[in-house]
Order: structure tokens, then C-alpha cells, then sequence
């Protein structure tokens, strides 16, 4: 992309923006080389017979996703969701309505895998798989972050993320995979986490931390890793350990930890929240990283896993983990009993931080003066995986609800933004799904414009001045894109930051 | 011309029971390896059959989006059915009572279906996004969908059919003893549109219908955590 990354021009009024075609034509990130590609098992490049592998794998998924299925079936081109996607919002380019992001797909069905699309394609909207749509897919695919947001606006539910999901998968397997997020599933098969950083590493940057919190608080807070026979087993994002603002979630973790006397471990070999495997749309690679986990848990002995700030993280540990690993309840095959029968049953298997957090506050067992935090006006930005695609406790939308009720709990000042751009309507960051990626800063700038427009209301009319969020991506996406939008890059932190801030601690004996 | 449309109804009920059972035993058997309701989501079976009715019958999703397209969609689509249940007429012998009694509210149906069809439709060319994505197939279909309408509505309020002897023909159709069919061009027309309809039913968008049942974003309850979801295929990778 030539000239400079600027933000685009809020809106005066939220209407639906006028279609730019071609606006991000050739917009796509880094392909992966053959090293990344192979080390996952995919081609190193774009093999000869792309094509009748490509429409194979096409055939292979329908008959595996019925989501695959049903969704490319039942578009009726109503058009609800064209307007509601923030990457559309931000870039005008048509392609990025998600019923326009699905057909650049759908065209490629109908014409191999449906009786009108063989008879008469150019009545039905079908075509041929081109090199042309190959590379299509490859730009396009890259511009959703697979947010579920259109998902919700559907008169039948189709989910474009499913779609993203099967399109990159079968890029994938004809050769042609993103580098970042290939490269960064490779780091985990390696190493155990997304960035690469070793055991000893890691402890040492532990040991670090530790000396930090005891300096700046008095109190001997720490942070164990691999501790056989330890209670819980913390899973949270590796940025988490060394990134701003997330270090100072992971600071709050330890802390509520530490306040009642809980007994923890991290995981040096799964050192990783997150799963791209789900970015990817890769069953297999997403299920090698949660076995990960259900290996750390039984090594480790542990009773309870929790999981840290994360929003994909938690999407997959709440709704694939049990399937892929075995790691909650109510299964009764040898494969999942073997964990299950260790894992107390007391307890949600997996458990949110937040559920955590909130359970012990309810509880009493935590002591906060909130006037620690009132020189920030708070509002709270659902992201998107854990709004449409998990819950927390025992209500549906409790993910809504216990975030927002731990930041009360731990601060004065409290804001919600518009009504339309929160909870399930949430606004996509614009860096999630794999696309938080330095060659795709402009998508990411321009996809933001939704979120930020919320945001300014909130800071004109109250004053809002720290933007929270429980997900390691928007933490890194909004510290990057606050900038264009004329906002400090800290007003975002975390919610655990918060009680950090807040949080008495005694120190132990 | 009975003969005619007596192989037509036939072929076209064949094409469209046959074509019908083979998507939604395909939707049935394809599996669904993953939990992926759209949250927040119903935490039981129960919950998720109301979430299902509200979607199908009051089009919840649809009314959140956009209110212009409830509004000519529901119009079309609560009509329709009201129309379709009048129709019951046509094929029972003695009519059904409740059937005799919805007769004059699925006749004036037909007008707010076609009402709102034509703004479906309105929208589909002056509203640029939705012009965008719209094939040929998508003005065909509310062309055709216009034309039954139009047609049923004038056969009924202009014009004078034999509708004894149509209603002779579709029983003799049910009973495989074929009787002639009244001499009236409109409702050639009207039962040609309609067989149309029937044979491209299954091979077209028209299975958003059978569809929606089978969304996994509305179908699945919430509860991965107090559950194992486990597709067989999934069961093979742990074997």
C-alpha cells in the first residue's frame, strides 16, 4: 500500500457508507514460505494442480462442516448483514459486506457442487476457480477477522467466520498460507507459545516480575511455574508476559491469587492461551495446541485450569476445549475421563479469570479501595469472541455482565458506550482473527473506525479516559491504532490492571 | 391439456418431495463437529426450540438488522402462508372446517404478499448494497414469486374460473384419475408459475427454509463446558 496510514473521517451520522469497489483490491498480508508452510504439514507453495485440489478440499469440508454446508445453501442475498460488518464500515470496499465476502466463495460452490451452478452460471452467480479468485480469496479472506458480528443479523445465523475459516483452510492446503499466523502455530508446535520464548526465558522473565511487584507493592507475589500438585493451572496469553498493557493483567492475576492463598502454576510447555489453529480453520492444528494443555494439566496434576485476559483463547477453551482435549465435564469416554476424573467438579472446567475473580469478590474474599482508580473514567469494549462465542457463569450474556460488574467493583467511574456497538453488537477491534499484523496496519486503522467512533462519544460526553478490554489482541490493536484516532496509546489496559490498581493485599507471613 | 399438467404436477411434486428429502437428509447426516452458537445463547434444548420458533416465526434476527426488510419480509412471508393454508381447499374432500373459515383472510392475503414482495424487490434495485449483491436468479425469483401472486389475485378477484372443475382436477391428480382441466388461460398460467416454483425449490436459495433448522449459530445449545460435543470423525483423531 503506497502513502501514508491515516484514519478514515468519522461519520457525522452512522449511516451505511456509500461502496467504494476495489478500495482494498490487493490488500493481503505476507504469504508464508516453505519452512512455515511445511512445519504444519501444508504444501510449501502453490502446488501445480491448485485447482482440482482446491475444489477436492472444498468437497472434503462440506461433507465434515455442516456450518459449510447449510451456510453457503441458505443466503437468500437479503442484504441485513452488508451494512453491519466494521471492515466494510471502515474500507467502503464491497467485497468486505460479508454476504459479498461469502459469495467470492459461494460463486466457487454453486459452480462445481450445484445443478444450477453447472447449467447456468451466470444466472445464479457462479463461477470458475480461477487464479484470479484464488488470489482473491487470499486478499479478502485476510480482511475478516471471523467476529461473528454479521452472524448475529442474519435471519438464518450464517457465520462469514465459518466461511473465512473453510476459505484459508483451503488455501492452506493448495499451498498458499498467511505467514503470520502459519509461522506463529509453528512457534507453539516448537516451543509452546506464540512468541517463541523459551522455558528458561520465561522464568526468568517471572523472576523479574516478581522482583517488580515486591518493589512496588511490598508483598511477596509470585508467579510459580510448573509446579507439580499445584490447585490451578493458569492458561493465559503470552503476551501477558511481557507486552503493555497486558503485563499488568497477568500482575492483577497474580495478585487475586495471592490474596487468598490460592495455590497455581503457569506451564512453561503450554505457555499459551491462544490457538491460531482457530484462525486458520484447521481442525487438526487447532486441536494439536489444545492437547497442549490437557498434556500440562495431567503432568501438572492440577484440579482446576483457568484461563487468562484473552478473547480467542477463551472462545476455544470454553467451546472446543472439551471436544478437542477433554478438558470439562460430562464426557464418559476413557480419553476425556482420564482428565475429567482429576479436574474438581466443583468448579467450571475450564474457568474465565473474570468468573474467578468475580466468584471470590461476591464472595467477600477480596478488599479493594476503589479511589485508586478514580482518575479514570472507564468504559468497557466486548470483544468479540468471548460476546458471541462463549459466556461466563451461569446466565447467557454473563460475559456482559461479570466483567462490567468487576470493574464496578474495583472503580468509581463506569460508561457504557452506545447500546448498538456493545455486548453481542460489539464492534471487532479490527486486529483479531490473524490479522494483527504490521502488513495489514491500514486494514487494521481503517477497521477500528466503528469502535472508535463509540469511543469518542463516551470521551466528549464523560470524560472516559481508559478503555478496557479482556483480550490480549485488542490490548495490542487498539495500543497501535489509538494514535490515528487522535487517543493516547494507554488509554487501553486491561480489566485485571484495574484490580491490580485496586486491590489491598496483606503482606504473608 | 389436463394430460399436460398432470405429468407437469407430477413430475414437479416428485422433484420437489425428492429433492427436499435428499437436502435436508444431506443437512442431517453432514455432521457438526463444533459448538458454535452465536452467544449469548439458550443453555438447554428447550431454550434453543424457542429461540428457533421466535427466529422462524418472528424473524428476531431479521427485525435486529434491518427494519425495512422485516417489515416487507414478514408482510410477504406471513401472507404467504395464510394464502398457502386457504389453498387446503383445493385439496380436501369435504374441505376442513377451519380451512372453510380462513377463506376471505387468505384471499385478501394475497395482497399485502404481493405488497410486499414488490418492496423486497424495490429494494433489491434502488438500494445500492443490496443491488451490489444481487444476481439475476435473486430478480427471477421475486419476478416469479410476483407472477403467482398477481395471477392467483386476478383469478380470484377478476376473473370467473371453473373452480369447481379445478378443484375436480387437483383431486383427481391426489387420486391418480385424471380430469379435465377448466379452459382458462390465467390459471394455466397461474398453475404453470407455480410448478416452476416447485421444481426449482430445491435447487435454489428457497432452501433457507428446511436451512434454517439446521444452523448451528441457532440450533446449538450453549453448554460445551457441561457436555462433550464430539463429531465421529473427531472421535477417529483420539483412536
Amino acid at each position: 500500500m503506497a502513502g501514508e496510514i491515516t484514519a478514515p473521517p468519522y461519520r457525522v451520522i452512522p449511516i451505511v457508507p456509500a461502496l467504494k469497489p476495489g478500495a482494498m483490491e490487493g490488500t493481503k498480508p505476507f504469504i508464508a514460505n516453505d519452512k512455515i508452510q511445511e512445519a504444519l504439514g501444508f504444501p510449501g507453495e502453490l502446488v501445480e494442480d491448485w485447482h482440482d485440489r482446491a475444489i477436492a478440499k472444498m468437497g472434503e469440508l462440506l461433507k465434515k462442516y455442516r456450518a459449510f454446508k447449510v451456510y453457503l445453501d441458505a443466503c437468500v442475498h437479503c442484504g441485513a448483514c452488508t451494512d453491519k460488518c466494521h471492515y466494510f464500515i471502515g474500507t467502503q470496499d464491497p467485497k468486505n459486506m460479508p454476504v459479498a465476502r461469502q459469495d467470492l466463495l459461494r460463486s466457487v460452490y454453486r459452480r462445481y457442487f450445484t445443478l444450477a451452478g453447472k447449467l447456468f452460471p451466470k444466472l445464479v452467480g457462479a463461477r470458475d476457480l480461477t487464479k484470479e479468485v484464488l488470489d482473491e480469496w487470499y486478499s479478502y479472506y485476510h480482511q475478516c477477522s471471523e467476529c461473528r458480528r454479521c452472524s448475529v443479523f442474519c435471519p438464518y445465523g450464517i457465520d462469514t467466520a465459518e466461511i473465512t475459516m473453510a476459505a484459508r483452510d483451503i488455501l492452506d492446503a493448495v499451498g498458499y498460507g498467511q505467514k503470520y499466523s502459519n509461522e506463529i502455530i509453528g512457534k507453539v508446535h516448537k516451543i509452546g507459545n506464540n512468541l517463541g520464548l523459551p522455558g528458561p526465558a520465561l522464568e526468568d522473565t517471572l523472576a523479574g516480575l516478581e522482583e517488580d511487584v515486591k518493589e512496588d507493592t511490598g508483598v511477596d507475589v509470585k508467579f510459580p511455574v510448573d509446579v507439580k500438585g499445584a490447585e490451578i493451572l493458569l492458561i493465559t496469553p503470552s503476551a501477558d508476559f511481557f507486552a503493555e498493557p497486558h503485563i499488568d493483567g497477568l500482575i492483577g492475576y497474580a495478585k487475586v491469587f495471592h490474596a487468598v492463598g490460592a495455590s497455581w502454576t503457569l506451564s512453561s510447555m503450554a505457555s499459551e492461551g491462544a490457538n491460531f489453529g482457530l484462525f486458520i480453520g484447521n481442525y487438526e492444528q487447532m486441536r494439536e495446541i489444545a492437547l497442549r494443555i490437557r498434556k500440562a494439566a495431567l503432568d501438572l496434576g492440577v484440579k482446576r485450569i483457568i484461563v487468562g485476559e484473552c478473547g480467542h483463547a477463551w472462545r476455544v477453551a470454553y467451546s472446543f476445549w472439551n471436544t478437542l482435549a477433554g478438558i470439562g465435564a460430562g464426557a464418559n469416554d476413557p480419553f476425556a475421563v482420564q482428565l475429567q476424573s482429576q479436574l474438581d467438579p466443583r468448579y467450571k472446567q475450564p474457568t474465565h479469570i473474570c468468573e474467578y475473580t468475580w466468584d471470590l469478590i461476591q464472595q467477600g474474599k477480596l478488599k479493594f479501595d476503589k479511589s485508586r482508580n478514580d482518575k479514570y473514567t472507564i468504559t468497557f469494549h466486548d470483544s468479540c469472541n468471548v460476546a458471541r462465542a462463549s459466556r461466563m457463569g451461569d446466565e447467557p450474556g454473563g460475559q456482559f455482565e461479570i466483567p462490567r460488574n468487576i470493574i464496578k467493583a474495583v472503580a468509581n467511574n463506569f460508561v457504557d458506550m452506545d447500546e448498538n456497538t456493545i455486548r453481542e453488537k460489539t464492534f471487532c477491534c479490527g486486529g483479531g482473527g490473524g490479522l494483527l499484523t504490521d502488513d495489514l496496519l491500514d486494514l487494521r486503522v481503517k477497521g477500528a473506525l466503528p469502535r472508535m467512533e463509540a469511543l469518542q462519544k463516551v470521551a466528549d460526553d464523560h470524560g472516559v479516559n481508559y478503555l478496557a478490554a479482556i483480550c490480549a489482541i485488542c490490548k495490542t490493536q487498539f495500543s497501535k491504532t489509538l494514535p490515528y484516532y487522535g487517543f493516547k496509546r494507554d488509554m487501553i489496559g486491561g480489566v485485571h490492571q484495574l484490580v491490580s490498581n485496586a486491590i489491598i493485599l496483606e503482606p504473608q507471613e | 391439456m389436463a394430460i399436460l399438467f398432470a405429468v407437469l404436477f407430477y413430475f414437479a411434486g416428485i422433484l420437489l418431495l425428492g429433492g427436499l428429502a435428499w437436502r435436508i437428509a444431506d443437512y442431517w447426516r453432514t455432521p457438526v463437529p463444533l459448538k458454535i452458537p452465536t452467544t449469548p445463547a439458550p443453555t438447554t434444548s428447550g431454550g434453543v426450540v424457542l429461540r428457533m420458533m421466535r427466529e422462524v416465526l418472528l424473524f428476531e434476527s431479521l427485525f435486529k438488522s434491518n427494519l425495512w426488510i422485516w417489515i416487507f419480509g414478514a408482510m410477504f412471508h406471513f401472507s404467504l402462508a395464510l394464502v398457502l393454508l386457504r389453498h387446503l381447499r383445493y385439496f380436501t374432500e369435504p374441505v376442513w372446517s377451519w380451512v372453510a373459515l380462513i377463506q376471505p383472510f387468505g384471499m385478501y392475503a394475497g395482497i399485502p404478499m404481493i405488497v410486499g414482495l414488490a418492496g423486497l424487490w424495490a429494494r433489491r434495485i434502488f438500494v445500492e448494497r443490496i443491488r451490489y449483491i444481487s444476481t439475476p436468479s435473486d430478480h427471477l425469483m421475486l419476478v416469479l414469486l410476483l407472477a403467482i401472486g398477481i395471477s392467483g389475485l386476478s383469478l380470484r378477484f377478476l376473473d370467473h374460473p371453473d373452480i369447481v372443475g379445478v378443484k375436480a382436477f387437483i383431486i383427481g391428480l391426489l387420486r391418480f384419475d385424471i380430469q379435465p382441466l377448466p379452459d382458462n388461460a390465467l390459471l394455466y398460467v397461474h398453475l404453470g408459475l407455480v410448478a416452476t416454483l416447485a421444481i426449482i425449490f430445491p435447487f435454489s436459495k428457497l432452501l433457507h427454509a428446511p436451512g434454517v433448522f439446521f444452523s448451528p449459530s441457532r440450533n446449538q445449545a450453549d453448554n460445551p463446558r457441561e457436555q462433550r460435543h464430539l463429531a465421529p470423525w473427531a472421535a477417529e483423531l483420539e483412536k
